[in-house]
C-alpha cells in the first residue's frame, strides 16, 4: 500500500517464531527389571548358557537391562516346551484361542502409553510412532487374526486346516513389537506354538508382551521368548524341532536361513531388505507428494525395509519438487525420541550408525550431491541427520544398496516406461509408491512394477487386512490379511466319497 | 480463461493437517502462542441487530482484553458492517488498533458491482483501515474466472489506501482443488489476504482448508515474490485450535508468517477462551468464565 506508509511500516514487531518447549512423554509408567530371564513354559527362567547382554537407550548411550542370553540348550528347552504345549493348545476350539487373542489385543490397548514408552525407549523411535503406529498396528493384528481363529473352515473354501507344527520366529529391531505381533498373531489363531526370538538391540517389548499374553490366558509353553543376537537366531534355525521359520530381517541372513534349511522339512517366509521407488509425475499433487516422500524414507529414522529410499521424480517437476523437500526437511526436528514434537529420533544402534555414515561418505565419494538441514543434534546419543541425495547415478551404492537410515536418493525420468525400469532394476521388490492425479497410470504402474504391495498416493500405509510381502531378495510369503494364514497352516483335500 | 493449477490430494491433505494438530504446545509457549492469537485477532460483531453500543463495547474489549492483566496486548482489528465503521472508528482512534469493515454486498457478494465497488468506498471514507469481501463465487463455480478476477481488482483500486481480505468461502467450493483454484485467482488479482470463510455457512475454517490456503500462498510467494496474507474465520472458539493453526502456518509458511500483517484469527467468541488460558497458565487455576468480561 504505498499511500499508507504507517500500515507498511508498522513499529518493530517481536520476534514471533514459535520455539516448542519440550514436551517429553513419562517415563514413569515403565519400570525396568535389572535383569530379564528366558521365558520358557510359562516360567521365568535362568539361561543355561550363564550368559548375559545388555540393552541400550540408543538415545542417551546408557544402558537399560541386563537380559538372558540364549545357548542352544536354552534354545532346545524352549522349542520342546512348545512341542509340549502343541496338542493342547491346537486341539482348543477355534472360538477359545480367539478369545484369548481379543484379550491380548484388549490388553496392549490398555497398557499402550506403557508399551509406547518402552518402544522408544529401548528402540529410539520417536514417541508420536510408537504411539500412534506401531501400539495401535499391533492391537489391530491380534484383533484381526483373533477374528479369523473360528472361521479357519471359510479362509480356504474346500479345504481343512491343521496348525503347521512349533514355529521359530525372529523378531526385527525396527519395529519390535509390531514385527511380533505380525508373527505371532496369525501363527496362534491357526493353533500352532512358537519360540520368539527378539532382536538383541530391541527385547524389551517383547519380553512385556510375554507378561500380557499369560495374562490374557495363553497356555504355558505356547509362546517362549528366548533373547539373544545372532547366535541364539542360528541355534533355532538349526533346531530340528523346529516346523517352520519366519524370519524378518536382512537379505543376508535370510539367505543364510534359506540355505540353513535346504534339504529339511521346515517351512519358511522371509521379509527381507528393499530399496523402494517413490515415483512423482509432473500432474501430481506436489505438495502431499513431498509428505508422502518425506514418510516414507523418514519415518522411524529411516529404519524400514519398505521405506521409499529411492524418489524418482519426472524431470519437469524435478526442480520445484527438491525445492519443496529441501524447505520440508528444514522443519523436521530430529532429537529426543520421547519428545511428544519429535519426528526423526535416535537411530537404533552404533553398528547400524556407522553403516549409514559409511553408505553417506560413499555418496559423497562417488559424486552425488548432499543436502542435509541444519539442525542441533543430541550431543549423547546415535543420531542421523536427516540426508537427500541428487545426481545420483542408478550405478552408486546409494541408489543400489538398503541403508536402512534417513537417507534418500533422487533419481528423474522422462517416460512411465523409463520410471518403471529404473524402479524394477534393483535386487529387491517389496515395494512401490506412485504420485500421480491419472487412474489409468497408476494401474498401468502398478501392473508393472516389482512389488510386492504399490502405493499410490500415499506410502508406508499398514493394515492387518492387506497382505505384506516381496518379489526377489525382498523375500517371500507374505504376512497380514488372509493370505498371512497360509504359512502357518496345512491344507488337507476334504473330498465326499 | 483457463486457470490450471497444481492439484491437491484430499487425503494427504487431511492427514498432514492432522499431524500438524498433534504438536505439543507447552508451558512459555503455550503462552507465546496465545498471546500471538491475540494480537493476530480480528474481533467480529456481524450480526444484523449490531448497535453502536455493542460495537462499542467490543472495541473496548479490542483495546484491552482484560483489565486485570494490563499486559494482555490489544487485538489486530475489530471487524463489522459498513454501517457501525464510524462508530468504530470514533471508538478505535489512537488506539492502533485497525478498523475491518465487510463491504462489497457481504456475505452473498451478489449485488451489482457498482454497489458493491461504491460499498467499499464509502467504509474506507468512513474509516475503515481493511475491507473484507467475498469472491464472486457465482462466477467463480461457473468457470467464469476472468469476471472474477476483475471484479476482485476493480475492488482493490476501490479500497484506495485500505487492506483488501477477500473471501472464499472455501465451505462451499466442494474441494480442494477448487480451494486452491480460488485462492490463487485472489491472489493473481491482487488480494492482499485470502480468507476462508464468512462465518455465515454451515463450514468455515477447518485445518485442512487452512494447509491448502497457506500452501498456495507459498507457491505464490515463491512464483512472484508477494506474500499474500492468510486469514482464518469462522468456528475458532478455543485457544487449542489458535495455537494448532500457528503452528500449522509456522510449519507451511514460516515464522515470517506470524505477524499480524500477515496473519490473522476472524473469531468472536475466541478471545475470552485465550484469555482464560493465560489466566490459569499464570495462576495455575482456572478462573470462572463468569470472570472474563462478555462483551
Amino acid at each position: 500500500m504505498p499511500d499508507d506508509p504507517s500500515y507498511l511500516q508498522p513499529a518493530p514487531l517481536p520476534s514471533f517464531g514459535l520455539e516448542y518447549a519440550a514436551a517429553p512423554e513419562s517415563t514413569a509408567i515403565v519400570s525396568i527389571a535389572e535383569r530379564y530371564q528366558l521365558f520358557i513354559g510359562g516360567q521365568w527362567v535362568e539361561p543355561r548358557s550363564e550368559r548375559w547382554f545388555t540393552t541400550t537407550n540408543p538415545a542417551t548411550e546408557e544402558p537399560l537391562a541386563e537380559v538372558a542370553e540364549a545357548g542352544a540348550d536354552d534354545v532346545d528347552r524352549a522349542v520342546t516346551a512348545a512341542r509340549g504345549a502343541l496338542a493342547q493348545w491346537s486341539a482348543w476350539s477355534g472360538r477359545d484361542r480367539a478369545k484369548v487373542l481379543y484379550r491380548v489385543a484388549r490388553v496392549l490397548q490398555e497398557r499402550a502409553r506403557e508399551f509406547a514408552v518402552l518402544e522408544t525407549i529401548d528402540g529410539g523411535k520417536p514417541i508420536k510412532e510408537s504411539r500412534d503406529v506401531d501400539i495401535p498396528l499391533a492391537a489391530a493384528h491380534f484383533f484381526y487374526y483373533a477374528g479369523w481363529a473360528d472361521k479357519l473352515g471359510y479362509a480356504f473354501p474346500g479345504r481343512r486346516t491343521r496348525p503347521v507344527g512349533v514355529a521359530g520366529q525372529i523378531i526385527p529391531w525396527n519395529f519390535p513389537l509390531l514385527m511380533a505381533s505380525w508373527k505371532l498373531a496369525p501363527a496362534l489363531a491357526t493353533g500352532n506354538t512358537v519360540v520368539l526370538k527378539p532382536a538383541e538391540t530391541t527385547p524389551l517389548t517383547a519380553l512385556l508382551l510375554a507378561e500380557v499374553l499369560q495374562e490374557a490366558g495363553l497356555p504355558d509353553g505356547v509362546v517362549n521368548v528366548v533373547t539373544g543376537a545372532g547366535e541364539t537366531g542360528a541355534a533355532l534355525v538349526a533346531h530340528p524341532g523346529i516346523d517352520k521359520i519366519a524370519f524378518t530381517g536382512s537379505t543376508e541372513v535370510g539367505k543364510h536361513i534359506q540355505r540353513e534349511l535346504a534339504g529339511r522339512d521346515t517351512r519358511l517366509t522371509l521379509e527381507l531388505g528393499g530399496k523402494a521407488a517413490n515415483i512423482v509425475f509432473e500432474d501430481a499433487a506436489i505438495d502431499q507428494a513431498v509428505e508422502g516422500v518425506v514418510n516414507g524414507i523418514y519415518f522411524n529414522q529411516g529404519h524400514v525395509c519398505c521405506a521409499g529410499s529411492r524418489l524418482l521424480v519426472q524431470e519437469p517437476v524435478a526442480e520445484l519438487f527438491l525445492d519443496k523437500l529441501k524447505r520440508r526437511l528444514d522443519t523436521l526436528r530430529v532429537g529426543d525420541p520421547l519428545d511428544k514434537n519429535t519426528d526423526v529420533g535416535a537411530i537404533n544402534s552404533r553398528a547400524q550408525l556407522d553403516k549409514i555414515t559409511e553408505l553417506v561418505a560413499a555418496g559423497v565419494a562417488e559424486g552425488a550431491e548432499m543436502y542435509q538441514p541444519q539442525c542441533a543434534l543430541p550431543e549423547k546419543g546415535w543420531f542421523h541427520r536427516p540426508t537427500v541425495f541428487t545426481n545420483v547415478a542408478l550405478s552408486h551404492r546409494i541408489a543400489r544398496e538398503e541403508i536402512f537410515g534417513p537417507v534418500l536418493s533422487v533419481l528423474t525420468f522422462r517416460t512411465a516406461e523409463e520410471a518403471v525400469t529404473k524402479a524394477n532394476n534393483t535386487p529387491y521388490g517389496l515395494s512401490a509408491g506412485v504420485w500421480t492425479e491419472k487412474g489409468s497410470r497408476i494401474l498401468w504402474m502398478a501392473d508393472h512394477l516389482k512389488a510386492g504391495v504399490v502405493w499410490a498416493n500415499t506410502f508406508n500405509q499398514f493394515d492387518p487386512t492387506s497382505p505384506f510381502g516381496g518379489y526377489k531378495e525382498s523375500g517371500f510369503g507374505r504376512e497380514g490379511g488372509r493370505h498371512g494364514l497360509e504359512p502357518y497352516v496345512e491344507l488337507d483335500d476334504l473330498v465326499a466319497t | 480463461m483457463a486457470l490450471t493449477e497444481t492439484a491437491v490430494d484430499e487425503v494427504g491433505l487431511v492427514a498432514r493437517a492432522a499431524a500438524l494438530g498433534t504438536r505439543s504446545i507447552k508451558t512459555s509457549s503455550k503462552l507465546a502462542a496465545l498471546d500471538l492469537a491475540i494480537r493476530c485477532m480480528d474481533l467480529t460483531t456481524l450480526e444484523g441487530i449490531d448497535t453502536d453500543g455493542k460495537v462499542r463495547a467490543v472495541c473496548a474489549k479490542a483495546v484491552q482484553p482484560d483489565p486485570s492483566m494490563a499486559d494482555i496486548p490489544s487485538v489486530a482489528a475489530v471487524c463489522v458492517y459498513p454501517a457501525l465503521v464510524p462508530t468504530a472508528a470514533a471508538a478505535l482512534a489512537g488506539t492502533g488498533v485497525r478498523i475491518a469493515s465487510v463491504a462489497g454486498t457481504f456475505p452473498a457478494g451478489l449485488g451489482p458491482l457498482d454497489v458493491r465497488l461504491d460499498e467499499i468506498r464509502w467504509a474506507v471514507a468512513a474509516g475503515a483501515d481493511e475491507i473484507d469481501i467475498v469472491l464472486n463465487r457465482s462466477a467463480f463455480m461457473s468457470g467464469r474466472y476472468r469476471q472474477a478476477v476483475d471484479e476482485i481488482e476493480a475492488s482493490k483500486e476501490a479500497c484506495g489506501p485500505a487492506h483488501l481480505k477477500v473471501i472464499l468461502e472455501t465451505g462451499e467450493l466442494g474441494s480442494y482443488d477448487q480451494v486452491r483454484r480460488a485462492s490463487m485467482l485472489a491472489m493473481l488479482a491482487g488480494a492482499d489476504f485470502i480468507k476462508t470463510s464468512t462465518g455465515k455457512v454451515g463450514t468455515n475454517a477447518t485445518p485442512p482448508t487452512a494447509l491448502c490456503m497457506a500452501e498456495a500462498i507459498r507457491d505464490h510467494a515463491d512464483r512472484t515474490g508477494t506474500a499474500v496474507g492468510l486469514k482464518l474465520a469462522g468456528g475458532i472458539r478455543t485457544a487449542k485450535q489458535s495455537w494448532q493453526y500457528l503452528v500449522l502456518v509456522q510449519e507451511t509458511l514460516g515464522a515470517e508468517w506470524l505477524t499480524p500483517d500477515r496473519f490473522r484469527l476472524g473469531a468472536s467468541s475466541l478471545l475470552n477462551d485465550v484469555l482464560m488460558q493465560i489466566a490459569k497458565l499464570r495462576s495455575g487455576t482456572y478462573q470462572r468464565p463468569s470472570d472474563f468480561t462478555q462483551d
